[in-house]
């Protein structure tokens, strides 16, 4: 079997707080093939942005691994770890955050390319930025070469952030929220490229969201992870979450989102939780996190026990007691103790092929 | 009943609560005029519930804070009528009104939760202390009124009075704090709500949490509201009519379903066609080519042609009036009848 | 080749460096006299600059003494009248801008380069370095600088301009250096920067390349703040006469004219207000030029 591009492996991150640390990211696993799509779906504090900094190498996880081509990239040599710095780029959410407004649209394509000795010469600098501006679908690219941001649309932005992450040739793009602040009749072409980029170039995406309609469109022949206060509780193709899904907070969610259609929109019916109430991070309920408001809640197990992450069928995870012992007739018990864990068939180094389309 | 049945029998009612007539609002800037809002009219009945659906920039926002003369600094109604019929009948120019009197009429005749209400609250004074005050500052009422008020629309925002009352904003979460501002708005019982962007920022279960209140209100409460949103499903939700902005314009005006299920204006088909629904099978998105326009200097004629796949020759000429294209539907495009909309399954779920 | 088949290839060249500075001197003007205060700001410190330069060489000397001209009133031969040995006022003005101005230039650069330089390192580097860098800085900052100042110049003799220059800038780093970092420390965690370290451009080129040019309006107006507090520090030296009184500047002037009497004359208001009123005009110059700096480095303000 050969390794998968990027696999983190039990990763937790903890941020120091006034009052203790936050868990922002709890014991989360995963994997991406090269070329392969997983959308990273959450609220506000489900941990997905952390998860997507922890995969670009942004941020050190507290605990677990990272792991690019099989290697822990916090043990790589300096050589290997610039050659997977490269490999993993990011493009932010905000599109008048993520371009230094200091700098025009050439300098901040090119410095990149010269940093790396991508190109000779000024000539060739000029000659493959307009290239990447063609492939971002800038166009006529001459005249968006010495722009500075603030000269360009939202849209604009976010494109020459997409070239700027394609400069050092990447094979995944951790793209957080990439979408979400711009003009719905433009979000979709912006989707298309990406698309594009995936289709022509072969580059991976994590795509990180808060909403399940991009994930659904962008995503459609990928899996997609939703994360709640900082773990995964459903892992499952796109498809099947989306029109099947498992987990009760992701059936909410799915119950829940509004749809452009007043018909189809209005027959949803009220909301089924317990609580509306997010639980701060700082106190994230013991047992299953979602627990206080599950309508699924049975005393005395998921206020007791953590759920673990475990298939119910070929292609689908799921972290709940209830829901996994009426699939599969047991539940997903925490393993006792830490040392347990890794020892955990599970949730170990094949987590990667569950969830996948059986091709 | 659902709410958007009532729509055709509040049609009926011959005086609108609120009427727009030909409003122009302009933003004198350094760089040159703005026209924000160009020739706005339109009409909000008894109990009735618009959305004003647009992108960013096509002057909804705008066009909200002319209707309670809120326009910043810079901008000005330069023409145009606004008329409003109070509880008793009698029908006003809000344009007309002295500082004294339009600072009455907003919150006890119309009030509006700003977008990022969240951060609207006061974070130095308990939730019950702004209550007080903005009952004070618009209207005549005794403290015991006021406390009776609050705790009885709280608890119509299903949140519990006593412990919210006495909490400070950075206490509440950001769907509390959008169910104070929302019962705020009501407290001087007025009969029009303008809410802009009422669930952007928050998560899809608070969102729930907001639109299931926002309807319960409608059901026991009697006013009429408008929507501003970006937010094609939320006007799905609680809209009984919707009109879409483009450029500063009313570009089409239709019953919620109408509107949805069958669009006739290109850019309200375009915006359709880029929210796809979620649930079940993976239809066609497309998306409206080219770029927002330039409110500065508007293209000639539809100021939509630049970027219409069924624009003609005769578009940059003419600017299309408001055609009737169906019962209480306009459209203003000259080709509306090549409009359709159409959606093709690209794959099913399984 | 298939890039000289692009029309318009011509523009592409980007532009060259004269060409650069050209529309810089440009906006720089535009900008300036945008703001009609800023720009008279900016027109009194280069006249200030102007006459620390030239003041000397077109003024030799303020004459010699002469004990039947002490204390006169302004006249058309002394437009500001004449001092205690009766040297003409209006001719010493001129002459004493350059010993405060070069002073004040120095301690302010220096001051200004110790604060970025260790702000930008403790801010980026963090941990034990950042500690011991805000510790440091907290210890000066606690000492009443004034205070020492005078101390200190019971220790060191004054007489060298880079001597006083460096004894001000020593003192003075800490509030800038603060503030340094805590711009470093925002400017980090833009998205921006952290694009540049996926995409590994290199701690310096994130430094200097991305982060610093960010705080030029800052930094500039800082380094005036910096230069008004070092000319307040002289001429207080001198008034007390802590600093040797060779030469000629604003501050010695100021402190003569106090000792010997100056302010009990009618006739020499003069003399004991030229300083001052050279003094106050310098700052208010400049600080008036520094509020409107920010306009210049904002790169959304530059076009129209």
């Amino acid at each position: 079997m050969t390794e998968p591009l990027i696999a983190l492996d039990h990763v937790s991150m903890v941020f120091k707080a006034r009052r203790g640390g936050v868990k922002a990211v709890d014991d989360v696993s995963l994997s991406l093939e090269a070329g392969e799509v997983l959308c990273l779906v959450g609220e506000s504090g489900s941990g997905k942005t952390t998860t997507g900094k922890i995969v670009a190498g942004l941020l050190k996880p507290t605990s677990g691994s990272v792991r690019f081509r099989g290697q822990d990239i916090w043990q790589m040599d300096k050589a290997r770890f610039k050659a997977y710095r490269r490999a993993v780029q990011i493009v932010h959410q905000d599109p008048y955050a993520s371009l230094n407004p200091i700098h025009t649209v050439f300098t901040i394509l090119a410095t990149p390319l010269q940093r790396h000795g991508m190109v000779r010469g000024r000539a060739e600098a000029v000659r493959r930025v307009l290239e990447l501006l063609e492939t971002v679908d800038l166009t006529p690219p001459e005249s968006f070469l010495f722009k500075y941001p603030h000269q360009l649309s939202g849209g604009q932005r976010q494109r020459v952030s997409i070239a700027r992450a394609l400069t050092v040739n990447p094979e995944l793009i951790v793209a957080d929220e990439a979408t979400s602040m711009v003009d719905v009749s433009i979000r979709v072409s912006l989707l298309n490229t990406l698309q594009r980029l995936r289709d022509e170039l072969g580059v991976g995406f994590l795509f990180i969201t808060h909403d399940l309609a991009i994930a659904k469109y962008f995503a459609w022949h990928g899996r997609v992870a939703v994360m709640y206060l900082g773990r995964v509780v459903e892992f499952s193709p796109t498809p099947a979450l989306i029109n099947d899904p498992q987990h009760p907070y992701t059936r909410a969610l799915l119950a829940a989102i509004p749809e452009p259609d007043p018909d189809l929109t209005r027959r949803k019916g009220k909301l089924q939780l317990r609580s509306l109430d997010i639980p701060s991070l700082l106190h994230i309920p013991p047992g299953c996190s979602f627990h206080p408001r599950c309508p699924l809640f049975e005393a005395g197990l998921c206020d007791v026990q953590r759920p673990d992450l475990v298939p119910i069928d070929e292609k689908r995870l799921v972290a709940c007691h209830v829901v996994a012992r009426e699939r599969t007739g047991t539940i997903a018990k925490h393993a006792a103790s830490p040392v347990g864990i890794s020892s955990d068939p599970v949730i170990g180094a094949d987590l990667g092929e569950y969830g996948k389309e059986s091709s | 009943m659902a709410a958007w049945q009532r729509s055709s029998a509040s049609n009926g009612t011959p005086a609108p609560v609120l009427s727009v007539r030909n409003l122009e609002v302009r933003y004198f800037t350094r760089a040159g005029t703005v026209q924000a809002v160009r020739d706005v009219s339109f009409d909000l009945h008894a109990g009735e519930s618009i959305a004003l659906i647009g992108e960013s920039g096509c002057g909804k926002t705008t066009l909200g804070l002319a209707l309670l003369r809120l326009l910043p600094k810079g901008a000005r109604i330069v023409d145009g009528e606004i008329r409003y019929r109070r509880r008793n009948g009698q029908v006003i120019d809000v344009l007309q009104l002295d500082q004294e009197e339009i600072r009455r009429f907003r919150w006890q005749e119309c009030a509006m939760v700003f977008q990022g209400a969240l951060n609207a609250l006061n974070p130095v004074l308990r939730v019950w202390d702004q209550m007080l005050d903005t009952a004070r500052a618009h209207a005549a009422l005794s403290r015991d009124e006021v406390r009776e008020r609050s705790e009885r629309l709280l608890r119509m925002v299903q949140l519990e009075p006593e412990r919210v009352l006495n909490a400070y904003p950075h206490e509440l979460s950001g769907g509390m704090r959008q169910r104070v501002m929302i019962a705020m708005s009501l407290l001087l019982d007025p009969q029009i709500i303008i809410y802009d962007e009422p669930t952007t920022a928050l998560d899809i279960l608070t969102q729930r949490a907001i639109i299931e209140v926002l309807r319960s209100l409608r059901d026991q409460l009697d006013f009429s509201m408008l929507f501003i949103s970006h937010d094609l499903p939320l006007a799905a939700e609680l809209a009984d009519r919707v009109a879409t902005m483009y450029a500063g314009k009313i570009i089409e005006v239709g019953d919620v379903r109408e509107i949805f299920y069958n669009p006739r204006h290109p850019y309200t088909l375009g915006l359709i066609k880029a929210v796809p629904p979620i649930v079940g099978e993976l239809y066609d998105i497309s998306s409206i080519p080219g770029t927002p326009p330039n409110l500065i200097e508007p293209p000639s004629g539809c100021s939509f042609h630049p970027r219409c796949p069924y624009a003609r020759e005769r578009c940059a000429r003419e600017v299309p009036p408001l055609y009737e294209v169906g019962s209480l539907h306009t459209s203003a495009c000259h080709y509306w009848q090549e409009v359709k909309l159409e959606r093709q399954v690209v794959e099913t779920g399984d | 080749m298939a890039q000289a088949a692009r029309p318009g290839q011509l523009e592409l060249a980007p532009p060259g460096l004269g060409q650069r500075l050209a529309t810089a001197v440009k906006v720089f003007f535009r900008l300036l006299a945008h703001s009609k205060a800023g720009f008279l700001g900016f027109l009194g410190v280069l006249f200030f600059v102007v006459l620390a330069l030239a003041g000397p060489i077109i003024v030799p000397d303020a004459g010699r003494p002469d004990m039947t001209k002490i204390y006169q009133p302004p006249s058309l031969e002394h437009p500001l009248g004449t001092d205690y040995e009766g040297r003409d006022v209006l001719k010493q003005m001129l002459r004493g801008g350059r010993a405060i101005i070069v002073v004040a230039v120095l301690a302010a650069t220096l001051s200004t380069l110790i604060s970025i330089a260790f702000g930008a390192l403790a801010a980026y580097a963090g941990g034990w370095l950042d500690s011991l860098i805000m510790m440091l800085t907290d210890v000066v900052l606690t000492i009443p600088q004034f205070p020492l100042l005078v101390v200190l110049s019971a220790f060191v003799k004054l007489d060298r301009p880079w001597l006083l220059a460096t004894l001000i800038a020593l003192l003075s780093w800490p509030t800038l250096l603060r503030a340094v970092r805590a711009q470093v420390l925002s400017l980090k965690e833009r998205e921006y920067v952290e694009a540049a370290r996926a995409l590994d451009l290199g701690t310096t080129r994130i430094l200097f390349g991305e982060i610093l040019p960010n705080m030029a309006s800052y930094i500039v107006m800082s380094f005036t703040i910096g230069m008004t507090a070092a000319i307040y520090a002289q001429v207080a030296l001198y008034f007390l006469g802590l600093a040797p009184l060779a030469g000629e500047n604003w501050g010695i002037m100021l402190n003569l004219a106090w000792v010997r009497g100056a302010i009990f004359y009618k006739d020499s208001l003069m003399y004991i207000l030229a300083p001052v009123l050279a003094i106050s005009l310098l700052q208010l110059a400049m600080v008036t030029m520094s509020r409107s700096l920010e306009d210049v480095f904002n790169p959304r303000l530059r076009e129209s």
